[in-house]
């Protein structure tokens, strides 16, 4: 008979294996598919920037927890890496390093840390630094270089939403084809290109249940109508759908970034309305907003309402009366 | 086959094989017995027994004295060495009688055994649970004859046996099952009399398959049927229990009367048909003895009062890393650091295992898990927020009294947060300020 003595604990006593560094690694892993497909695209530029986004991310979070004397281990649990891939992929490939850098340290220090780390952020750190890019340095977010694997003269081109908003593509006939999109060979931001390497991860971190699959599904679906409902009315001056999908960063978007859980709400109302609101605002910023492009700002839009759904969309009780 | 279910809940690993072939054991009554005289909520039982006395088995030794208490009994024939606080399963010391076995087993005159239990009026049949002292055996030990005693203007239409045993480890319900089906049928059926329902539905887990067949087989015999649930915890939760069979949702704060419904665990069942066929207390009780550590797994029929000690050597002892000790499942058990207290009525097991390594708990990343896997639908991560904050209001006005403490939220959570932790925290504090308020 053993004299040790025994724990005393709280139940329950079985705890699921999974836990948050093992989160953060899945999308880690969910990411590699289309880091992968940007080296192909724009070769060391995508690899270098990748590189220094990360580290920046993870030397501006160890200075913080430095800073609010916490301990270092939070910089094991994966966190700040995403936050750096997801920026990264952000970008455009022509990119210096150095705003690169500031992009990092800004999505790190304002989008996270300011708010108490991590768990306590209200926006996609990402998204806070790239906004903050787009703000500042407007002419150098919107040079696009076209991909390795296109072989033409120019410095420049087009991404295809830019193409399509600017240069009146559809009665051109110059629309980027939905095949291009869908292997990403097209211009754009690092991660926005390659429609099939972006899907087989967010395929995979709804298979690990990562991310909620009402994220996509709903961005998918209010995309869809909005876009829909306006190409079938007008083809002639409107893309479709499926162009609207595989174009820019809604894939991105969608996949990786609006289903951030700390950014995302927590009840199952409250995340169809979020997702529901992020696809109508794309739709609604590609279609009438100065911008090609609006998955960025549709998500941070969205972000803000998330306190308030968390509070209002309160699933029924078991047992509750229903209301009415 | 159709297995029906609720929503939401969680599926934990279940470890049932290392005790689910192993037959229930009665194990050799102990030297000394110490039998608490509060072995649930409520009020301690008045004692009638002091220092001295000879008592026979099944003696009552204290009297249930509130409609929410109930009696006890001796366990073993023997004189009693004390009447005083004792350490209790629960926590806190409660008033305990000791006896030493004279190992005869000398039965109390005047037993009374009944002709025809199914004859008895309903009033009979709950005098003589109450008489026994008969509580659940699920593990909460909520007194049977209160349960039997619909209120006035609530007509109850159906009795559930709660066959589910959802707890991971514990077997001894389903061993009763197979060994045991139809004292669970005719305890079901007395209940079924004393609360005039009209129907016994009997829920089995789908892990119980062999039992269900013979239940399945049994129930021809009486009006109601066997349903098979889908392995999942918590499913012998009532109320979840009462969803998945009859999809009606027991009102927040209301009783399974509310909805026509009495459930009673199949330990319980087969309890009121000893106690009005036999006329025997609940005295002894089916419990598993399981867990990495325990040195032979065993599922034995012990005498209430049997120190864990005593179980623990019967089942070969404990291994050198024996850390964690609990009585009743590993999702609700309490953890025990001594091997002094008694089992009680309401032990459903007794588990030991190595502690596992520390994990780090991490900040709320918000992924929502706890809400989608909480079987009252509540949102574990904003109760827990309220209540560090001491934002009591909110707490309640969010259903924070509604949490069963299943701890579906605290296992599945990823940042391992102590969810469940938080909900009894804030619980304790609303009710006590409650009591504040009406004194």
């Amino acid at each position: 008979m053993t004299d040790k003595p025994f724990i005393l604990q709280s139940s329950p006593h079985f705890k699921d294996k999974d836990s948050v560094p093992k989160i953060m690694y899945a999308v880690i892993i969910s990411l590699v598919p289309a880091v992968f497909a940007s080296f192909y695209f724009f070769r060391f530029k995508a690899f270098i920037l990748i590189i220094s986004c990360i580290a920046a991310c993870l030397a501006t979070e160890a200075l913080f927890l430095w800073l609010r004397k916490k301990p270092f281990n939070s910089l094991l649990d994966g966190s700040a890496v995403i936050t750096g891939m997801l920026l990264a992929m952000t970008l455009p490939p022509s990119l210096s390093l150095e705003l690169a850098v500031i992009g990092a340290v800004v999505a790190i220090s304002l989008g996270k840390q300011v708010f108490g780390g991590l768990g306590y952020n209200i926006f996609n750190p990402a998204l806070v630094g790239r906004a903050f890019l787009q703000t500042a340095f407007p002419v150098a977010m919107t040079t696009w270089i076209p991909p390795a694997t296109i072989k033409i003269n120019t410095a420049t081109l087009a991404t295809p939403l830019g193409n399509l908003k600017f240069e009146d593509a559809i009665s051109q006939g110059t629309l980027t084809p939905l095949k291009e999109l869908f292997f990403g060979n097209t211009g754009g931001c690092l991660g926005e290109t390659s429609a099939l390497f972006l899907i087989l991860g967010g395929l995979f971190l709804l298979f690990r249940r990562v991310s909620d699959w009402r994220i996509p599904l709903g961005i998918l679906l209010s995309l869809t109508v909005f876009t829909g409902a306006f190409w079938l009315v007008n083809p002639e001056k409107y893309a479709s759908p499926l162009f609207h999908i595989l174009a820019g960063g809604l894939l991105i978007g969608a996949l990786f970034m609006a289903t951030d859980m700390v950014s995302s709400p927590i009840t199952s109302l409250g995340t169809w309305i979020y997702a529901l609101g992020i696809g109508l605002l794309v739709g609604l910023i590609r279609l009438f907003g100065g911008f090609p492009e609006g998955v960025m700002y549709s998500i941070l839009f969205m972000n803000t309402f998330v306190p308030l759904l968390n509070r209002y969309a309160r699933p029924r009780i078991l047992g509750e009366r229903r209301k009415g | 086959m159709k297995v029906q279910t609720f929503p939401h809940g969680v599926h934990p690993p279940e470890f049932k094989e290392l005790t689910a072939e192993e037959p229930i054991q009665a194990m050799p009554p102990p030297e000394k017995v110490i039998i608490p005289l509060l072995q649930h909520f409520g009020s301690p039982a008045k004692p009638l027994v002091q220092k001295g006395d000879e008592v026979y088995q099944a003696q009552k030794i204290g009297e249930g004295q509130t409609l929410f208490s109930a009696s006890v009994h001796s366990s073993v024939s023997g004189k009693v060495i004390s009447v005083d606080a004792y350490n209790h399963p629960g926590g806190n010391p409660i008033p305990a009688v000791t006896i030493t076995n004279d190992g005869q087993d000398r039965v109390s005159p005047g037993r009374e055994e009944a002709k025809d239990p199914f004859s008895l009026s309903p009033d009979d049949i709950r005098q003589k649970v109450k008489n026994a002292g008969v509580v659940g055996l699920g593990g909460a030990a909520f007194p049977t004859a209160v349960k039997l005693s619909p209120p006035k203007g609530k007509p109850i239409d159906t009795i559930i046996i709660n066959g589910c045993e959802c707890e991971p480890l514990l077997t001894s319900d389903y061993r009763l099952m197979l060994e045991a089906p139809d004292d669970i049928l005719k305890g079901a059926e007395l209940a079924r009399i004393a609360t005039g329902a009209e129907r016994i539905i009997v829920g089995i887990e789908d892990n119980k398959k062999k039992a269900f067949e013979i239940f399945q087989d049994k129930i021809r015999d009486y009006a109601g049927e066997t349903v098979l649930l889908k392995t999942k915890y918590p499913e012998g939760a009532e109320k979840n229990l009462i969803y998945a069979l009859l999809r009606r949702e027991v009102p927040r704060g209301g009783l399974p009367f509310d909805v026509g419904i009495v459930v009673q665990n199949v330990g319980t069942a087969k309890a009121i048909w000893d106690a009005v066929k036999n006329g025997k207390p609940l005295y002894e009780r089916a419990i598993t003895v399981s867990g990495l550590s325990i040195k032979e797994p065993k599922n034995l029929l012990v005498r209430i009062g049997t120190p864990f000690q005593d179980v623990i050597e019967f089942c070969g002892g404990l291994n050198e890393d024996a850390n964690i000790l609990v009585m009743g499942g590993p999702m609700m058990g309490i953890t025990q650091w001594s091997l002094e207290v008694p089992v009680i009525k309401g032990t459903s097991g007794i588990l030991a295992w190595p502690a596992p390594k520390p994990v780090l708990e991490y900040p709320c990343i918000r992924c929502g898990r706890c809400i989608e896997h909480c079987p009252m639908v509540l949102v574990p991560t904003q109760l827990a927020k309220y209540v560090k904050f001491d934002n009591l209001t909110e707490a309640k006005n969010w259903g924070i009294l509604d949490c069963v403490e299943c701890g579906s939220c605290q296992y599945i959570c990823p940042s391992k947060i102590p969810l469940v932790h938080w909900m009894r925290l804030g619980k304790n504090k609303i009710i006590s300020l409650k009591k504040k308020k009406s004194a």
